[in-house]
């Protein structure tokens, strides 16, 4: 039965991203891209004169789609018409669900994993939940009764389920490092730190170095592990996403604005929320994986907590270590998004078969080999260690 | 009734609505394909109920994320209409479905009839991906490898007609 504390975790993640992340960064979109083409940006939406460096674009943005029209074309299936942009937004929000903000802590009632679903098969339900996605792009621009609509949902089905391949596969290197689907376990076994020459000295190179060397640690951070499945699943996310460069579904220069050329109003609003709101998802996910998730570098929990007890007490000290990660994934996702945000506006749209030829005939095989070398240097370690 | 039953309940009921749906949809392709992936899904949810959840994610990831997609692809594609495409009136395929269903039925009565076995709770580890993936690489691995060779058979096979066509 779900209890207070599952809705607490669950409004918690909901309020971060669609009330304070959401809004914030379609004003860094603007922002961006002002810095990019060497403009000044968004910086006129005023309330009694007060601009706050723009940011109150976001409140004129949703005023003025909500004043629009909500069209739906002449001959268009008016269901499945009005119920696409509802199918794309919600896997994003879904998602959220199974993504860890902060540790495993015990207040003294038993252990409480801050993650509203905590389950083993947290990876794999990311992964069913964003191919669902895919109905929101192929219903949208069939239902229009467009042809720019449906070329771009074609090409958006393709290349989703096409990157969903690699996605999966990009992943699976790392799931045999941490030997774990579970988010919250992938993100805790990054809670530690590893000494990186440590492997001469299994090979029997203890003095061949200077002893400084062998205590250099790094945190044992997914990205560390696997660099090549970072720089694949990063890749293929964003393209899951359709943002630049991987926006051919609605390329407008060809299909004008591709599947959701018919919407109009909040309607379109509802594609442009999930555009944005896929990106801290991203970043949230990415982060957990690769980027230690809600870890702090260097200082494991056990570390704060044992260190803030004396001054604090128990509880204190558990609640301060709470803050600390939270703080520390927020900022670690504020990274991610803005990275995306930086490949979004450096790099031009792709062509349509530079972007199936570059999942199929370069991801693809890049992944499979990952997974090989990956799995033969697990073996190699294990071998070495006993 | 617990929870889990009224969940069960309403997918049970949302799978048969949506079949239903997918088989009297005849004029419309493509609000056919739908109702399967609505049964698909609940399909997924009724395996999560019953503690198989690798079946349930593959169920929604494979079948309503990619072979159903692949499916509306086709028909957009086509474009098909029922005027280029009529529906068939032949008469086997209904009295083959009609016997299949009426076998279904009679199984389904003989199960009712007798006394169903007592349940007891799953293995620790049931359903999760640790233990099917044991079991497909040990006790099955003959079976998954022999599925490998014939899903490459198909992959040749289809890339070698489509190449045809191109040349």
């Amino acid at each position: 039965m779900p209890d207070l504390g599952v809705i607490l975790k669950l409004l918690f993640m909901v309020v971060v991203v669609m009330a304070a992340l959401l809004p914030v960064i379609t004003w860094v979109e603007r922002k961006q891209s002002a810095v990019m083409q060497d403009r000044i940006g968004a910086n006129r939406a005023d309330i009694l004169g007060i601009r706050v460096l723009g940011l109150l674009h976001p409140l004129a943005d949703v005023l003025k789609l909500f004043g629009k029209e909500d069209v739906v074309p002449e001959g268009a299936n008016r269901f499945m018409h009005l119920l696409a942009p509802v199918i794309a937004l919600v896997p994003g929000i879904i998602t959220l669900a199974v993504v860890p903000f902060a540790g495993v802590y015990d207040f003294g009632s038993g252990p409480v994993s801050m993650v509203a679903a905590d389950v083993d098969w947290g990876m794999l339900y990311v992964f069913a939940v964003g191919s669902i996605a895919t109905y929101g792009t192929v219903i949208a621009g069939w239902s229009s009764n467009s042809n720019w609509g449906l070329l771009g949902s074609l090409r958006g089905s393709a290349q989703m389920i096409s990157y969903e391949v690699t996605m999966g596969l990009s992943l699976v290197g790392l799931f045999m490092c941490f030997n774990s689907l579970k988010l919250q376990e992938i993100a805790q076994a990054q809670d530690m730190t590893f000494r990186v020459f440590g492997f001469l000295e299994a090979f029997g190179f203890v003095h061949a170095l200077p002893r400084w060397l062998s205590f250099v640690k790094l945190p044992l951070w997914g990205i560390l592990l696997q660099p090549l499945g970072f720089i694949l699943f990063l890749t293929c996310i964003m393209a899951e996403n359709k943002r630049p460069p991987f926006d051919v579904p609605e390329g407008e220069s060809e299909i004008i604005a591709g599947y959701h050329m018919e919407y109009s109003g909040m309607r379109f609003g509802l594609f442009y929320t999930a555009e944005f709101l896929e990106i801290p998802v991203i970043g949230m996910i990415v982060a957990t994986l690769f980027l230690g998730g809600w870890t702090i570098p260097w200082l494991s929990t056990q570390k704060i907590i044992g260190g803030l007890t004396g001054e604090l007490g128990v509880g204190a000290a558990t609640g301060l270590c709470l803050i600390l990660h939270v703080l520390s994934f927020l900022l670690k996702v504020i990274v991610m998004i803005w990275l995306q945000m930086q490949i979004r506006w450096t790099l031009p749209r792709f062509r349509y078969d530079q972007v199936m030829d570059l999942c199929w005939k370069i991801m693809l095989p890049l992944s499979l080999a990952n997974v090989f070398v990956t799995g033969i240097a697990i073996l190699v370690v294990q071998r070495l260690l006993r | 009734m617990s929870a889990g039953a009224v969940l069960f309940y309403v997918f049970a009921g949302m799978t048969i609505l949506a079949s239903l749906g997918m088989v009297l949809n005849v004029r419309n392709t493509v609000a056919s394909a739908m109702s399967l992936v609505v049964a698909m899904i609940s399909l997924g949810a009724i395996y999560v109920l019953l503690d198989a959840y690798l079946v349930a994610a593959i169920q929604i990831m494979v079948y309503a994320g990619a072979i159903v997609v692949l499916f509306l692809f086709v028909v957009m594609l086509l474009n098909l209409r029922t005027d280029v495409f009529p529906v068939t009136r032949s008469r086997l395929p209904k009295l083959l479905g009609i016997a299949a269903s009426g076998w279904g039925l009679f199984a389904f009565l003989k199960l009712l009839h007798g006394t169903l076995p007592a349940v007891s709770p799953a293995p620790e580890g049931f359903g999760g991906f640790r233990e099917l993936g044991k079991a497909l690489f040990t006790s099955y691995v003959l079976p998954f490898e022999a599925t490998s060779f014939l899903l490459l058979a198909a992959i040749v096979g289809a890339v070698i007609l489509a190449k045809r066509r191109i040349d």
